[in-house]
C-alpha cells in the first residue's frame, strides 16, 4: 500500500517535471519582454500577443514552418513507400543475403550523422543542391530510410503468414496479395511508421544547419536556434516559436500515443 | 545448364534451385531502399575515410589535397582540444545515462501498476521525447538563463542558493542545465522501453513468488531486474550511442562554451568541418566518432543476439 | 475435380531438415485422403507442397493431367482450409467468400449467387455482413470452409482444420465434413495428427513418419493389418502392446518366449525360421481371466474406468505392462492376479530389426 502511494506521488512529481518547462514557456511567451526577467512569477500577470505577432510579421516564421513541413513530409512519403517494399521482402521473402541486408540497415540506424556531414556537403554541392529542399530530403533519408524499413519489417512480421498463403491459394499473385491483403492490414503499422519518421525529420538539426545557407531555407529548429536580437536574446519570440513548434508534435503525440509507444518499443525490445 | 542434343534431357524439376524467382523478387523489392542507403550513407562514409587520409583545408584551396596517410590521426592524438572534448562527451554520457536509466526504471515500475490516468502520464512523458532537441534546449536555457531566471528565483526562495548563479559562465555549473535538459528529454524513452519489457514478464511469476513468500524487494531484484536485463541493455546502449553523438543540445545551450569547456567531440568535429573548413582533419575526427559508435553498436547486436531471421524461416513444419 | 499424384517427392530445407523423402502417393478423383502422423512427420509440408506454398527439392506433383510442380499456388486451382482459418480480418464474411472468384474476374452476379448458395448450405446466411472478429470459433471454421467451397476448386486441402475447436464441436464438424465430402464428391487431402479423425474421415489414410510414407490403406485395413510396428502403434487407442521375444519350435508346437519368463504357445502367421521377433496385440483383443486359466499370468497394476469400457494395466513377469481394454461389466481390482487370454488370430508379429510386419 505504501509502495502504491509512493509510486503515485512520484508519478505526479514526474508529470510536473515533464510539463513545467512547457507551462513556463507558454506563460513567458505571453509576457512582455520587459517583465520577463524583472520579477519572474509562476503565474501570468499580464498577457500580450506581441511576441506571436512579431514572430510572423518581423521574422516571417511561416517560412521555416513551410520548409520543415515540405522537407519532413516529402522524406516521410519517400521512405515509407520505398521502405514498405523493402520491408515486405525482408520480412516475408526468403533470399540469400537477407540477413546481411537487415544487419546493414540496423547498423545504419546507429550511424553518427556527424560522420557523413562533410562528404554529404561535398556531394550536395557538386549536385548544386545546397540550400534546396532536395538537398535536405536526400540527407534526411540517411536516418529516415533505415528507421522506416526497420519499423516496417517488425509490423510485417506480426501479420500471420497464413493470410498471405490463403490469398495465394485463393488465386492472388504476390502483388495482389500484397495490395489487397497485406497493405490494408498493415495500415496502422504504416501510419505509426509515418508518424515516427515525420517526428524524426521535423526535429532534425545538424543536417539542416549544415546544408542551408539562409533564412529562406531554414527549418524550424534551425530558425529557432539562430534567432538573434539586436541587443539581447529575444526570449519572448523564441518562446513563442518553441510553443508553435511544439504544439503540432504534442497534438500528434497525444492522439497517437499508443501507436507511437508500440512503434518505439517493438523493434527494440524483441530485438 | 544446357541439355546436350544426344543426352537424356533431365526434367528441370528434379533439381530446382531454392526459389530463384523468390530471390529475384526479394532483391528487386529491397533494391530501391538499399540503393538509397548505399548512395547517401555508405558512400559518403567511404568518402569520409578517404578524405581523412588527406590534408584538405577549404580555406586554402591553393594547397590542393595532398595525401598525408595517417597524419591527421597522429595530429589528433596530440590535439589537446580533442582529448578534452572526448572527456566532456564521456562525462556527459556517463552522468546523463546513469540518471536516465535509474529514473527511467523507477518511472517504468510506477507506470506498470495499473491505475487511472495512465494515459495522461504516458502522454505527459512522451511529449518531451517528441519535440525537437533544439526546443528542449531552449526551454531549459530559458529556465536557467540570466540571474533573474526562474531557476535562480525558485532555488533562492527554497534557500538552496544564497545568491543567484550565472549558470552558463562556468563549465562546472553549465553542465547542470545541460544534463537536466537531456534527462528531461530522454528519460521517457528509457521508461517506455523498460515498461514494454516489464509488460512482457509473465504475471504468474509474481503470483508464484508471492505464494512462495517472496517480499517485494526480493521480487524486484530476483525476478524483475534479471528478466528485464535485455530491455535495460537495449536502453543503455541506445542512450549511450545517442549521448556520445550529442550535438544539438550543447550547440544551443552553451555553444560548447564558455570557451571550449563544454564542447563534445561531435561539436568539435562540426566546428573543424564547417567553421574552420578543415575537411581532412574534420573527416579524421568523424571517422573516430564513427568507429566508437560502431563498436558500441556491434556490442549491442552481439550482446543481445538480435534475431535477424524470422522465427519460421527454414524451421519446416 | 481431379486426381493428385505425387511421385518421388523430396523436400529438404536449407538447414538440412528433411520433411519428405521419396514420397509417392496417388489421390484418386473424389477421394478423401488423410495424411496422418506425429508432429514433425512432414504431413503439413506435403500438403503445402500440393498447394504450392513450398517447393519440393525433387520429384513431381500433378493435379489432373497437369504437372504443377513449378506452378505458384494461384495457378493450381486448389482451395485450402488453414488451421488458423486465415480469414481476412478486414473483409466481411461475404467478401472473404467472394475473394477467390473476384480474383478470377468472375461476373458479379455469378459471384453473388455462388456465395449465397454456399452460405445457405452452411448456415452462414445471417452473418454474411459481419467481420471475422465478430464470429465464434465454430462460425469462423465454417466461413473458412465456405470460402473454399465457393471456389469449386480441383481439390480441397485441409490443414488440421478442427484442432482449434472444442471437443464437442470437433466431433460434430467431423461428421459434417464427412457428409460434405460425400455430397460434393470432391478430391480432398486432409492433414491431422489425430488418428481418430484420420480413421473416421479417410477414404484412405496415409501414415507418415519422419518424412517417409509408412502405409496407405483404407482405415480398417490399417487397423487390421498395419504394415509395420510404427503404424501398429500409431493407429488404435489405446496403443497396441508390444513385447520383444523369440519364436521357438521345439517339437512342432511354436512358442513365443520373452525375457523374464513370459511364454505362451501361438498360432499366428509365423516367420520361416526361429529367432527374435516383436509380438503385438491390441488391448481390445486381450481377455482377462482368473489367474488359473492357463494363459500368461500377471497382476493388475492400474484400472482406468472410461464408462463404456475399462483400461486395465497388467504387469507380467519381467516387469512389462500389458494394456487390456475390457467391458464395463468386468470388475478388475488393483493387485488382483489375472491371466491373459490372447487369441491366435489377434497376434501381430513384426521383424525384430526393421519392425516390418511378418506374414500377410
Amino acid at each position: 500500500m505504501r509502495g502504491r502511494i509512493a509510486a503515485r506521488v512520484g508519478l505526479v512529481l514526474l508529470v510536473l517535471f515533464a510539463a513545467f518547462p512547457f507551462y513556463w514557456a507558454v506563460v513567458a511567451s505571453f509576457t512582455p519582454e520587459a517583465t520577463l526577467f524583472r520579477e519572474p512569477s509562476l503565474w501570468p500577470r499580464e498577457l500580450i500577443l506581441d511576441h506571436y505577432r512579431a514572430l510572423f510579421t518581423e521574422r516571417d516564421f511561416w517560412t521555416p514552418i513551410k520548409n520543415s513541413l515540405i522537407v519532413a513530409l516529402t522524406t516521410t512519403v519517400f521512405c515509407v513507400t520505398i521502405g514498405a517494399f523493402a520491408a515486405y521482402a525482408l520480412a516475408r521473402i526468403e533470399f540469400s543475403g537477407k540477413r546481411a541486408v537487415l544487419a546493414f540497415i540496423l547498423a545504419v540506424t546507429m550511424f553518427p550523422q556527424i560522420s557523413i556531414v562533410s562528404p554529404l556537403y561535398m556531394l550536395l554541392r557538386s549536385l548544386h543542391l545546397i540550400n534546396t529542399y532536395p538537398g535536405l530530403v536526400l540527407p534526411y533519408m540517411t536516418f529516415a530510410m533505415p528507421l522506416a524499413v526497420w519499423l516496417l519489417v517488425g509490423f510485417f512480421r506480426q501479420l500471420p503468414r497464413d493470410l498471405e498463403e490463403a490469398a495465394m491459394v485463393d488465386g492472388a499473385s504476390r502483388w495482389q496479395s500484397f495490395v489487397r491483403v497485406i497493405l490494408p492490414l498493415t495500415g496502422p503499422g504504416l501510419a505509426t511508421t509515418a508518424i515516427l519518421t515525420f517526428i524524426y525529420c521535423w526535429n532534425e538539426f545538424l543536417f539542416a544547419l549544415s546544408f542551408t545557407l539562409g533564412p529562406e531555407r531554414y527549418t524550424v529548429p534551425v530558425a529557432i536556434a539562430l534567432f538573434r536580437g539586436q541587443y539581447q536574446v529575444p526570449w519572448g519570440q523564441i518562446l513563442a516559436a518553441t510553443v508553435i513548434a511544439t504544439a503540432p508534435v504534442a497534438v500528434v503525440v497525444l492522439v497517437f500515443q499508443r501507436r507511437i509507444v508500440q512503434g518505439l518499443t517493438a523493434g527494440a525490445v524483441k530485438g | 545448364m544446357k541439355n546436350r542434343a544426344s543426352g537424356v534431357s533431365r526434367p528441370a524439376s528434379h533439381a530446382p534451385r531454392p526459389d530463384n524467382s523468390e530471390a529475384r523478387a526479394g532483391w528487386l523489392l529491397t533494391a530501391p531502399a538499399l540503393a538509397t542507403i548505399l548512395f547517401i550513407a555508405l558512400f559518403p562514409l567511404g568518402w569520409t575515410v578517404w578524405e581523412s587520409l588527406h590534408e584538405h583545408d577549404l580555406r586554402m584551396p591553393w594547397l590542393g589535397r595532398p595525401f598525408v596517410g595517417l597524419g591527421n590521426y597522429l595530429t589528433i592524438m596530440r590535439d589537446e582540444r580533442f582529448w578534452q572534448s572526448l572527456g566532456h562527451t564521456a562525462l556527459f554520457s556517463a552522468i546523463s545515462v546513469a540518471v536516465e536509466l535509474t529514473l527511467g526504471l523507477a518511472l517504468a515500475l510506477a507506470m506498470n501498476r495499473a491505475f487511472r490516468g495512465r494515459g495522461v502520464v504516458r502522454a505527459a512523458v512522451l511529449v518531451p521525447w517528441a519535440i525537437p532537441t533544439v526546443v528542449a534546449a531552449l526551454l531549459w536555457r530559458f529556465i536557467f538563463d540570466s540571474q533573474a531566471g526562474i531557476a535562480n528565483v525558485v532555488l533562492s526562495n527554497l534557500g538552496l542558493l544564497h545568491q543567484p548563479l550565472v549558470w552558463f559562465v562556468r563549465a562546472s555549473t553549465a553542465w547542470i542545465p545541460v544534463i537536466l535538459a537531456d534527462v528531461w528529454k530522454t528519460t521517457p524513452f528509457v521508461a517506455l522501453l523498460l515498461l514494454a519489457g516489464l509488460q512482457s514478464i509473465d504475471q504468474e511469476l509474481y503470483e508464484a513468488a508471492s505464494t512462495d513468500g517472496a517480499s517485494a524487494w526480493w521480487q524486484l531484484t530476483r525476478i524483475t531486474i534479471p528478466l528485464l536485463k535485455p530491455a535495460i541493455l537495449v536502453a543503455l546502449i541506445f542512450r549511450t550511442l545517442d549521448a556520445f553523438r550529442v550535438f544539438d543540445l550543447i550547440y544551443v545551450m552553451t555553444g560548447g562554451g564558455p570557451g571550449t569547456s563544454t564542447e563534445p567531440v561531435a561539436l568539435y568535429t562540426f566546428n573543424a568541418l564547417l567553421q574552420n573548413l578543415e575537411f581532412g582533419y574534420g573527416a579524421a575526427l568523424s571517422v573516430i566518432i564513427f568507429i566508437v559508435t560502431f563498436g558500441l553498436a556491434m556490442l549491442y547486436m552481439r550482446g543481445l543476439g538480435v534475431d535477424l531471421g524470422d522465427s519460421r524461416a527454414g524451421k519446416g513444419r | 475435380m481431379a486426381s493428385i499424384t505425387l511421385s518421388h517427392i523430396d523436400k529438404q530445407y536449407p538447414n538440412g531438415y528433411v520433411a519428405s523423402r521419396d514420397l509417392s502417393l496417388e489421390i484418386a478423383d473424389g477421394e478423401l485422403l488423410v495424411l496422418v502422423g506425429p508432429s514433425g512427420s512432414g504431413k503439413s509440408t506435403v500438403l503445402r507442397m500440393i498447394a504450392g506454398l513450398e517447393k519440393p527439392t525433387g520429384g513431381t506433383i500433378t493435379i489432373g493431367e497437369r504437372d504443377v510442380t513449378r506452378l505458384p499456388p494461384q495457378d493450381r486451382d486448389i482451395a485450402m482450409v488453414f488451421q488458423s482459418y486465415a480469414l481476412y480480418p478486414h473483409m466481411t464474411v461475404r467478401e472473404n467468400m467472394a475473394f477467390g472468384l473476384r480474383l478470377r474476374k468472375q461476373p458479379a452476379d455469378l459471384v453473388a449467387r455462388r456465395v449465397t448458395e454456399v452460405a445457405d448450405a452452411l448456415g452462414l446466411a445471417p452473418m454474411l455482413d459481419r467481420k471475422p472478429s465478430q464470429l465464434s470459433g465454430g462460425q469462423r471454421q465454417r466461413v473458412a470452409l465456405g470460402r473454399a467451397i465457393v471456389r469449386e476448386p480441383k481439390a480441397f486441402l485441409f490443414d488440421e482444420p478442427l484442432s482449434n475447436l472444442d471437443a464437442q464441436l470437433r466431433v460434430e464438424t467431423r461428421a459434417e465434413l464427412a457428409r460434405l465430402h460425400r455430397r460434393l464428391g470432391a478430391t480432398m487431402v486432409y492433414v491431422t495428427h489425430d488418428q481418430v479423425e484420420a480413421m473416421t474421415l479417410g477414404t484412405r489414410v496415409a501414415v507418415l513418419r519422419d518424412g517417409v510414407l509408412q502405409q496407405v490403406a483404407p482405415p480398417m485395413e490399417l487397423y487390421r493389418r498395419p504394415s509395420n510396428q510404427f503404424v501398429a502403434s500409431f493407429i488404435g487407442s489405446p496403443s497396441m502392446n508390444f513385447v520383444r521375444g523369440a519364436i521357438s519350435r521345439d517339437g512342432g508346437r511354436p512358442r513365443f518366449t520373452a525375457p523374464g519368463g513370459l511364454s505362451f504357445a501361438i498360432t499366428a502367421d509365423l516367420p520361416a525360421t526361429d529367432g527374435p521377433v516383436i509380438l503385438g496385440v491390441r488391448p481390445h483383443d486381450i481377455g482377462l481371466g482368473p489367474a488359473d486359466n492357463g494363459g500368461p499370468r500377471g497382476v493388475v497394476s492400474l484400472v482406468e474406468p472410461l464408462g463404456s469400457e475399462q483400461i486395465v494395466y497388467v504387469t507380467v513377469p519381467g516387469g512389462a505392462d500389458f494394456v487390456a481394454a475390457v467391458g464395463a461389466e468386468a470388475t478388475p481390482r488393483v493387485d488382483d492376479p489375472v491371466s491373459l487370454t490372447i487369441p491366435g488370430p489377434a497376434i501381430h508379429l513384426f521383424e525384430a530389426e526393421s519392425g516390418r510386419r511378418i506374414g500377410a
